[in-house]
């Protein structure tokens, strides 16, 4: 099994997919003779063309529009958006053409698009480059939504989503793209729906996603070994379905609950995974659910005020000992 | 255009004509519901580009003034008409309604309700097509008020730089809901807006079913010999307001008028009539004719067709039972 960085393993998947499929193309800005901001195109331009690795105009609404027309007609696009903040241009597209179609026209046409882009925080990018939107997409029928906490993962996600009839949004990270973790050598495709459990416990379970689910696992650790509290860590990589088995599965092994979101806490995905729990599990909770999540602000530019407005390992380990009173 | 297609045409506007009428009284009964964009009086329009056109070969995408383009793409009149009325035999099954009529299989690709929408989406069919190699084009009938949107640029931007084979129709009826197109766009003729992307393009008289064609065939014939987009302006009228809760009360009586006295129906009917080859009791009985097919045949069949069911109210949601959802192992 080799150990490929997060973008390696997104550019391979584009790269098999494109191999296996004729019609899978990618388009996006700067993504062809560039070769990708975050590299997860690098190559791709000289290996299959201008015709199927397109730079696009900055026209985000546009060429996203356009890339679900051709959808329509059975090509499969994977459309590169830069940076989550410029997909605000696009959601009329991807929410009005490409997550109603199969819905309007009574199933006769689908959307099988793939939408990837970065978001979440990096290093003071300021507020209009640090948006962290899947709880926007998340609430939308007719798109499935998921995020990749590792190089395994955003190589079998995007693999499954490009293959998946239905149009997916992938939430990628600004900080993940040179992380280092293990893909399997032979092909890999990983499901859209479910969860995983990356460290069993039995006290609490964190739940995370994306870059949070390393918050949990770092805080998991702090927590055996200082405060002898063994936590369970669930990575939730699709976030559109959410899995309600996996979420209620886990907190009625441990009756605790903590969610760790990158994001705001308002309409998030930590106020959906207690939804969860209190609709199907509110006896078995042993304390009130917490989320860790970011103060509501526009991400501030100064280095201290950033950090300050987004959540880290030790403020869920703070949420847990506070919880258990330890 | 021979005499026979003139003659065909004819009953075919009369019938769209006869059919949106039908639909403004279905709604004032309550049996249609939401909005309702009717096309009455942009007949010529639709009928002489898609007549230019290559029927269930070309596709056909346009906005939530719908209903016409799907039946003269081939759509069956009485699943137009059990849409509206919400029906499971609809043409989306009764979850489209009147603004998202679709046809695949006759390549009517859909009716989309944000203005402007549907520019990309064109665009982007005209990739799929240019990909796979097709000689088929793309043809999207927009208003004059969608070319204000964002979409319009992006999207002739993008299809004049990879010259696509799609073909833009602006169906300019002078107003963008019910403010006039003088009081909203800085430029008033709308073929010219787009020589700012080096693209083709010409206006009509949209009121003459034969003046259309003619305009549509030397648009057609250019976008499907690889050159690349075409954008055709047709000057046209619609009689109804801009939906059926639109009072309408923008426009004067003259000018209705004088856009009357210009109907693309009695228009087509009295050069036939002139040129002796129909008598006014010829057009009666296809008018008669007409009224019937759409009272026997489309009504009855929307009337009597079953409501969706609820326990289907989630179906078409995503895709069913598609293996790579679940990683292709299941």
């Amino acid at each position: 099994m080799a150990e490929l960085m997060y973008w390696e393993a997104i550019r391979r998947a584009h790269d098999e997919e494109m191999t296996n499929d004729p019609l899978v193309i990618c388009m996006g800005e700067d993504i062809g003779v560039a070769g990708g901001t975050y590299k997860a195109t690098n190559g791709l331009y000289d290996k299959y063309g201008p015709e199927r690795v397109i730079d696009t105009p900055i026209s985000e609404n546009g060429y996203t529009g356009l890339g679900i027309g051709a959808s329509f007609l059975g090509v499969r696009p994977i459309i590169e958006i830069m940076s989550v903040n410029f997909a605000w241009l696009a959601m009329d597209q991807l929410f009005n053409s490409a997550a109603k179609v199969r819905y309007m026209s009574g199933g006769q046409l689908t959307a099988p698009v793939v939408v990837r882009s970065a978001g979440g925080t990096a290093h003071q990018l300021g507020a209009q480059h640090s948006a962290r939107m899947e709880k926007v997409f998340m609430g939308i029928a007719g798109l499935r939504v998921v995020t990749p906490s590792n190089p395994r993962q955003a190589y079998g996600l995007l693999k499954s989503a490009v293959r998946c009839n239905d149009p997916v949004y992938i939430n990628e990270h600004e900080l993940m793209y040179n992380m280092k973790g293990e893909v399997p050598d032979e092909e890999y495709f990983h499901s859209l729906e479910g969860s995983e459990v990356v460290r069993e416990g039995r006290d609490v379970t964190l739940f995370g996603y994306n870059i949070s689910v390393h918050w949990c696992l770092q805080a998991a650790e702090t927590l055996s070994k200082q405060h002898g509290i063994e936590a369970e860590v669930i990575d939730l990589f699709a976030l559109a379905p959410l899995d309600r088995a996996g979420i209620v599965a886990s907190v009625r092994k441990t009756h605790r609950a903590v969610i760790a979101e990158e994001a705001e806490p308002t309409v998030g995905v930590g106020a959906e995974v207690m939804a969860i729990i209190n609709e199907e599990c509110f006896f078995e909770l042993d304390a009130a659910p917490v989320r860790v999540s970011a103060v509501n602000v526009p991400i501030p530019y100064n280095h201290t005020l950033e950090k300050a407005a987004i959540p880290n390992a030790g403020d869920v380990v703070a949420a847990v000992r506070k919880m258990l009173g330890k | 255009m021979n005499l026979a297609d003139k003659k065909r045409l004819l009953r075919e506007m009369l019938f769209a004509r006869r059919f949106e009428e039908r639909c403004y009284e279905a709604y004032v009964e309550r049996k249609i519901g939401g909005f309702l964009h009717l096309y009455s009086g942009e007949e010529a329009c639709a009928h002489g580009v898609l007549e230019a056109s290559k029927k269930g070969h070309d596709y056909v995408i346009t906005s939530y003034r719908d209903h016409v383009h799907a039946i003269k793409c081939g759509a069956d009149p009485k699943k137009v008409m059990a849409e509206l009325y919400a029906k499971e035999t609809g043409s989306s099954k009764g979850r489209g309604g009147s603004m998202h009529i679709f046809d695949v299989e006759h390549r009517f690709m859909g009716g989309y309700a944000l203005v402007g929408g549907p520019f990309p989406l064109a665009a982007g069919m005209a990739k799929a097509v240019k990909m796979k190699g097709g000689d088929e084009i793309v043809i999207c009938f927009l208003g004059d008020a969608a070319n204000n949107q964002g979409t319009f640029h992006e999207s002739l931007n993008m299809a004049k730089l990879w010259d696509l084979p799609v073909l833009y129709v602006c169906e300019n009826n002078l107003y963008g809901i019910g403010t006039r197109i003088d009081r909203s766009t800085a430029v008033i003729d709308q073929y010219k807006r787009v020589s700012g992307y080096n693209i083709p393009s010409a206006q009509e008289d949209g009121q003459d079913i034969e003046k259309v064609f003619k305009a549509a065939k030397k648009a057609i014939g250019h976008v499907r010999s690889g050159k690349g987009p075409y954008f055709l302006e047709l000057m046209t009228y619609r009689y109804r307001g801009h939906s059926m809760s639109d009072s309408n009360a923008y426009r004067s009586r003259d000018e209705e008028r004088m856009w009357s006295n210009r109907d693309p129906i009695i228009m087509l009917r009295d050069r036939l009539i002139e040129a002796g080859e129909l008598t006014g009791e010829d057009y009666k009985a296809m008018d008669s004719e007409v009224l019937d097919e759409i009272e026997e045949e489309v009504i009855a069949f929307a009337e009597s067709s079953p409501e969706p069911r609820v326990d289907e109210l989630e179906k078409y949601t995503l895709a069913e039972n598609d293996p790579w959802v679940y990683g292709g192992g299941r």
